[in-house]
């Protein structure tokens, strides 16, 4: 019987196999950053450990950094030990780092593609459950704890029990103002929060297929919404070609290329479930609550709780409309928006940006709105600079800041206050999540955009 | 890591789904470089209503958290393993963990055990109507016992043996560092390293 993509990848990672036990599994890269990293160095000290493959390593700054005045001293002093503590352990381990004001500084998950370090047939981990996203290049790529960072930095290995797999086949043609992250928000609102606990998903489908190499890691990047371990898709030429040319592709690239076009299911392997969804009736998606699988198609309204069968979910929407603010039956084009963010590993790539300025150009924000366009590194910053796209957010009407995490995670300076409301491009609409009584819907760059303009939950359509 | 064999303890019951990381602690709890210190942010939005469950006197003392469905999504932060632990929790209780989650609990020592929902449900009406119920979790026989009640538990035998042993993960992998050396050896050279530095 033929492999999955995922057996595929993951048996040519095998360092060791005992009956019983977890498999020992080598990582081709882990990329490191400031928050989930202090305590694994410090244990590497206490052990008189090394890291084992500093040249299998790699460091950013941006989950607890500001997203202005970055030359200067950050402000909080806990958040600037936090980073003085990385760029000392980078300096001691001899690991390679981006700092702020780097020209490849950026969001962890962006950093590594553009450097073209993420490549098919790999496994990469880093300290952020975001780590999915990489498996857009046909990796298996998983976030992990600190003690598990600590565990890979000491022997660039992983015991780890082998996922079962998940086909999510998306066919057909997605209409106009459609995108990779209406996909992934439908997706997670079928399966569920926990749909996918225990599976690599395989994305699957001429959706699928016809997404670019960005769009194709939104999807992977919310792999973990889904409750899954990692997401995968297979590699074609548009992944080669993306790698083509980036700082570190392949030298021999046509003996790499070649391994990479082995890297696909075979048409007898089985996967343990299979899913499908129509691409052809999608529509724009957005959150209502206060999971990402609490979602629904920007056409509809606020769902009523009593309509929901299961005890627990429906429990669940009546605490999520309480601390949403939210009424049952409001449409959902309704909804009056205060601050609209665009960016994160989710949504802060180049195609992300030119998306949302084709939509904002030569129009003026909504009256009392604020947008914070934050893009995903600094290698997107210059790129948009370089197009003219900071000049069009500006002129708009929006704030256009430096690289970061910024206000996916209300970490840094940049948060949404009590009771503020967020369409956000970012992949998680939890509680407090954007800020203490911040609230967050969860919608595309598009929406976001047309958002912005109208200053209610909207789509290009409705302008 | 410390062993764990067996846990007897008071329970408090966490009355809800999909608990994810960022409510066990947010992200603005998140700066410090140690490992302690982080009780201070668990469930940091919650605890401001005093109506909390954490907050309520009956259940000050317990060490065994009995939570509802897909506890742990979101974050991979270790330091929702970390606050529960500082807290004081020996234990969490669920029909279902995050997989990250779970993952860290196992290699700190926080005990995640999973129990079918009705189960849960057992236990949460049990401790309900008498806080003081003493529960009992033996990792030697796989079962979470309170009154006349025992449930069975499944987890697999080599967590189990390195829990009960208390043994670094990191310790046991290095025993293997031949194995290592030659997986090594053969790997393709076209792998990308991120070292020297390419511009």
């Amino acid at each position: 019987m033929g492999k999955t993509l995922a057996e595929k990848i993951w048996e040519d990672h095998v360092v060791r196999s005992a009956q019983g036990e977890p498999d020992l599994l080598y990582i081709d890269l882990q990329l490191v950053h400031e928050v989930t990293s202090a305590q694994a160095f410090d244990g590497l000290r206490l052990a008189g450990r090394k890291v084992r493959r500093p040249d299998l390593t790699i460091a950013t700054e941006d989950h607890n950094t500001p997203t202005l005045d970055i030359l200067k001293p950050i402000a909080d002093p806990v958040s600037k030990l936090q980073i003085d503590t990385l760029r000392n352990n980078a300096k001691e381990f001899g690991i390679r780092i981006h700092s702020l004001g780097d020209a490849d500084q950026g969001v962890v998950h962006v950093v590594g593609p553009q450097l073209g370090i993420t490549q098919p047939g790999m496994t990469i981990v880093c300290g952020d459950s975001h780590t999915s996203t990489h498996g857009a290049f046909g990796a298996i790529a998983f976030g992990i704890g600190t003690s598990e960072v600590e565990h890979v930095l000491a022997t660039q290995t992983l015991p780890s029990s082998r996922p079962k797999t998940m086909a999510i086949n998306v066919e057909g043609t997605l209409k106009t103002g459609v995108t990779a992250k209406d996909i992934i928000l439908a997706i997670i609102a079928q399966i569920g929060t926990g749909g996918g606990q225990g599976y690599i998903i395989e994305y699957r489908g001429s959706a699928i297929r016809e997404l670019s190499m960005e769009g194709r890691m939104t999807v992977c990047n919310m792999s973990i919404e889904a409750g899954a371990r990692a997401g995968l898709i297979a590699p074609d030429q548009k992944t080669f070609d993306y790698i083509k040319g980036k700082p570190h592709a392949p030298e021999d690239f046509e003996t790499a290329q070649k391994y990479w076009e082995t890297l696909f299911t075979d048409s007898d392997a089985n996967f343990d479930v299979e899913i499908t969804l129509d691409g052809n009736t999608l529509e724009p998606f957005v959150t209502w609550g206060t999971n990402p699988g609490q979602g629904l198609p920007l056409n509809a309204s606020v769902p009523n709780p009593a309509d929901i069968k299961d005890s627990e979910e429906r429990g669940a929407a009546e605490r999520a409309l309480e601390y949403m603010g939210l009424t049952a039956g409001t449409p959902l084009k309704k909804i009056a928006i205060d601050t609209v963010f665009l960016g994160s590993c989710t949504n802060g790539r180049i195609e992300d940006l030119r998306a949302a300025a084709s939509v904002i150009e030569g129009k003026k924000i909504a009256p009392k709105l604020r947008m914070l366009v934050v893009p995903g590194s600094e290698r997107v910053r210059q790129q948009a600079m370089k197009e003219g796209l900071d000049k069009v957010f500006l002129d708009f009407g929006a704030e256009w800041r430096n690289a970061g995490c910024s206000m996916c995670l209300g970490m840094n300076p940049d948060q949404l206050a009590v009771g503020e409301r967020s369409a956000s491009t970012s992949n998680r609409n939890f509680e407090g999540r954007q800020g203490k009584g911040g609230r967050t819907h969860l919608v595309s760059p598009l929406v976001a955009a047309a958002t912005a303009i109208r200053g209610t939950l909207s789509s290009p359509a409705d302008l | 890591m410390e062993k764990f064999v067996k846990h007897t303890g008071t329970a408090i019951p966490l009355r809800r789904s999909n608990v994810d990381t960022d409510q066990i602690i947010p992200a603005v709890y998140l700066k410090r470089v140690t490992r302690s210190g982080f009780e201070d942010g668990l469930f940091a939005a919650w605890r401001n209503d005093p109506e909390f469950v954490l907050n309520q006197p009956q259940y000050k003392s317990g060490t065994i958290l009995v939570a509802g469905p897909e506890f742990g999504t979101g974050s991979s932060r270790e330091h929702a393993v970390w606050a529960l632990q500082n807290y004081g929790f020996k234990v969490v209780i669920s029909s279902r963990f995050a997989d990250i989650f779970r993952g860290n609990s196992l290699k700190g020592g926080l005990l995640t055990v999973i129990l079918p929902q009705e189960a849960v449900e057992a236990i949460w009406t049990a401790i309900e109507s008498d806080p003081t119920t003493s529960i009992t979790v033996d990792l030697e026989t796989r079962t979470v016992s309170y009154g006349s009640t025992t449930v069975a538990f499944e987890l697999d035998d080599y967590t189990r043996w390195r829990l009960m042993e208390g043994l670094d993960d990191i310790g046991l992998t290095l025993k293997h560092t031949d194995a290592i050396d030659s997986f090594e050896a053969k790997r393709p050279a076209y792998k990308p390293k991120t070292l020297p530095i390419r511009i």
